[in-house]
């Protein structure tokens, strides 16, 4: 507009606007810093809650009784709060959803980027991936009545509770394995081909390439790939809480009833615990917890998927 | 099939010991590593069939307009549903003109400073946080301390936290899309920096960001744990009228009838997991078509 008429034919009314639409831009500006920061307040709320009731938590519950006592039992009296009942409830699944998990999905992802036809990948890759959008609910009911009642009970008969980790575990790694797989296979597929052509210049063969070649240099994705899927166990609620139990169990064995850290704050909400009570704080004490592992597994990933990059790049 | 050149000539070229052996299992290896990759696709077929099996009978009209009741025969989905409508739209509503506005301020306005790194890094993180810790955050923020109760504002701007670091994330992406050319051109002929982002960039990204917005929808609807935290268990027997009120969701209520011991409560909740993931299902339909429609006019 100013600028068709000349420098010379700036009017008053032409500054006046254009100041305004100056102040206009930096009010927009300012609005959507604003926006960028509602997630650096979620993120300091959250600290700063989980702290808050945690500190409240402690005021009542000695530091070397949490970690030093392993019996977790904060309904009844005599009330005990020994964390490591919950810990190995939580590395239980973990443990048995990783027997399942990353066989399967390693073995996927060395299919999708050795062997698999490019049209293959293009179809079978998102299928794997629609694994990880079924609501963990679903799977929670299928990890009961399904994985538990239908297959489990026939070959286990009574040595397997009503409740247990094997369940649970089977779906966990259902839920896991597209993570597995999808990041190995980025990982794997990122190689470089000079690296395949000169094994298979030595006489190797596929298999051998993959397994000798492929997966060394992917390494550090694939245990990226890991860290991340054993992130999102330590976190899921629901499936853990449906079939796993909620007893408090110092075990590894899947055959048994456990409660996870997760499974015990779902646990306790659904009791209705009231403000300021032992249980409330109780929740923000293991809530904390569990924050503080998946956020060292997830920043694990990240600083390794960094440094991978830089090697082939 | 051709015939060999080496059988031609009567040469036989084929590995004999040792070497035959390698590449007998290398070419087994391929059916084998077929059959892993096929595992999860069967599992999803299986799991499929016994739901539909289970709670097809139990599929009907009364089943989506019925209340929940103690009887499992009379059970339905009524209150659920409107609740679910209710808590994701008001997610909507918060969630994503907040995600889009971190998403240009990151893209187009933030000084290149430690501020944008923190705010990415920040981002990245939060993306990975369980949602039970949003649903503890919600508890501890909106139900108590806002005081707005087990209400479905808190239900929803619970979720919206959540869905918002995958949504600025997927709209970060879109953004990134649009050719800076078009934005050098609208900047070249006297465009401010908003009219250049409102008028020029936004159009081009949307696409991108509506796809994301529907996946991050999505995950919101299929979200249990957060909302029973906020305190979404509850038996509600009438339909919401003001986000004030207490509330349920489908996916609360599938866990409500999966924990009942009676198998008719297990029906129930197989009837309701179809529900549900055709709802889902849709949504990931519908990113999928917006996408591939965005790559062609590409």
């Amino acid at each position: 507009m100013a600028a068709q008429s000349g420098p010379d034919a700036i009017s008053y009314a032409d500054l006046r606007r254009r100041r305004a639409a100056h102040l206009g831009e930096r009010f927009i500006e300012l609005i959507l810093l604003a926006c960028a920061a509602v997630s650096l307040i979620t993120t300091a709320a959250i600290v700063f809650v989980l702290f808050e009731e945690t500190v409240s938590f402690f005021e009542n519950v000695s530091f070397s009784e949490f970690f030093l006592e392993t019996e977790w039992q904060p309904l009844f009296r005599p009330v005990s709060f020994g964390i490591w009942e919950l810990v190995a409830g939580t590395a239980n699944v973990v443990i048995w959803s990783l027997v399942f998990a990353l066989p399967i999905g390693l073995a996927a992802a060395i299919y999708l980027s050795e062997y698999a036809a490019p049209r293959t990948r293009k179809v079978l890759k998102p299928i794997l991936e629609a694994l990880a959008g079924v609501p963990t609910v679903v799977y929670a009911y299928f990890a009961l009545t399904v994985i538990t009642q239908d297959v489990l009970r026939p070959i286990f008969g009574q040595d397997i509770q009503f409740f247990n980790a094997l369940g649970a575990s089977i779906m966990l790694a259902v839920m896991i394995l597209p993570t597995i797989a999808s990041i190995s296979e980025d990982a794997m597929s990122n190689v470089p081909r000079e690296l395949r052509e000169a094994a298979y210049g030595l006489g190797a063969t596929r298999l051998e390439v993959a397994i000798r070649v492929v997966v060394p240099a992917a390494l550090s994705g694939i245990v990226a790939a890991v860290l991340l899927a054993i992130a999102r166990v330590v976190g899921e609620t629901m499936i853990v809480a449906v079939a796993a139990g909620s007893t408090p169990n110092l075990t590894l064995s899947p055959l048994e009833s456990i409660q996870t850290m997760t499974g015990y704050m779902l646990q306790v909400a659904l009791g209705d615990a009231a403000r300021g009570t032992i249980d409330y704080q109780s929740i923000f004490a293991v809530g904390s917890m569990l924050f503080v592992m998946t956020l060292m597994l997830n920043i694990a990933a990240t600083v390794i998927v960094n440094r991978f990059r830089e090697a082939y790049e | 099939m051709a015939v060999r050149a080496d059988e031609v000539r009567g040469i036989r070229l084929a590995s004999t010991g040792r070497v035959a052996r390698r590449q007998a299992v290398s070419r087994a290896s391929r059916y084998v590593l077929l059959a892993a990759t096929l595992t999860g696709v069967a599992m999803l077929v299986y799991l499929g069939y016994e739901t539909v099996d289970r709670g097809w009978s139990r599929l009907s009209w009364d089943f989506l307009t019925s209340y929940p009741s103690r009887f499992a025969e009379r059970a339905g989905l009524r209150s659920s549903l409107i609740g679910w409508v209710w808590v994701l739209a008001l997610t909507v509503v918060f969630a994503i003109p907040i995600a889009i506005g971190t998403a240009i301020w990151i893209e187009e306005f933030a000084p290149r400073n430690k501020l944008l790194s923190l705010v990415k890094l920040n981002l990245a993180n939060l993306a990975g946080v369980p949602s039970i810790i949003y649903g503890i955050l919600g508890l501890a923020v909106f139900v108590r301390f806002l005081d707005l109760g087990p209400s479905i504002l808190a239900g929803s701007l619970t979720l919206a936290l959540m869905i918002l670091p995958m949504t600025v994330i997927a709209s970060q992406e879109a953004i990134r899309q649009v050719p800076p050319s078009i934005r050098q051109g609208a900047l070249a002929l006297g465009a401010t920096r908003w009219q250049m982002v409102w008028h020029h960039v936004l159009p081009g990204a949307m696409p991108g960001i509506m796809t994301g917005t529907i996946l991050a929808v999505s995950r919101a609807a299929g979200e249990t744990a957060a909302l029973i935290m906020i305190g979404a268990f509850t038996f509600i027997a009438y339909d919401n009228t003001s986000p004030f009120e207490d509330f349920t969701t489908v996916p609360v209520q599938i866990y409500n009838w999966t924990i009942r011991p009676q198998e008719a409560f297990r029906q129930n909740a197989a009837a309701a997991i179809i529900v549900l993931m055709v709802v889902i299902f849709a949504m990931n339909l519908a990113a999928a078509i917006i996408r591939e429609r965005f790559r062609q006019q590409q």
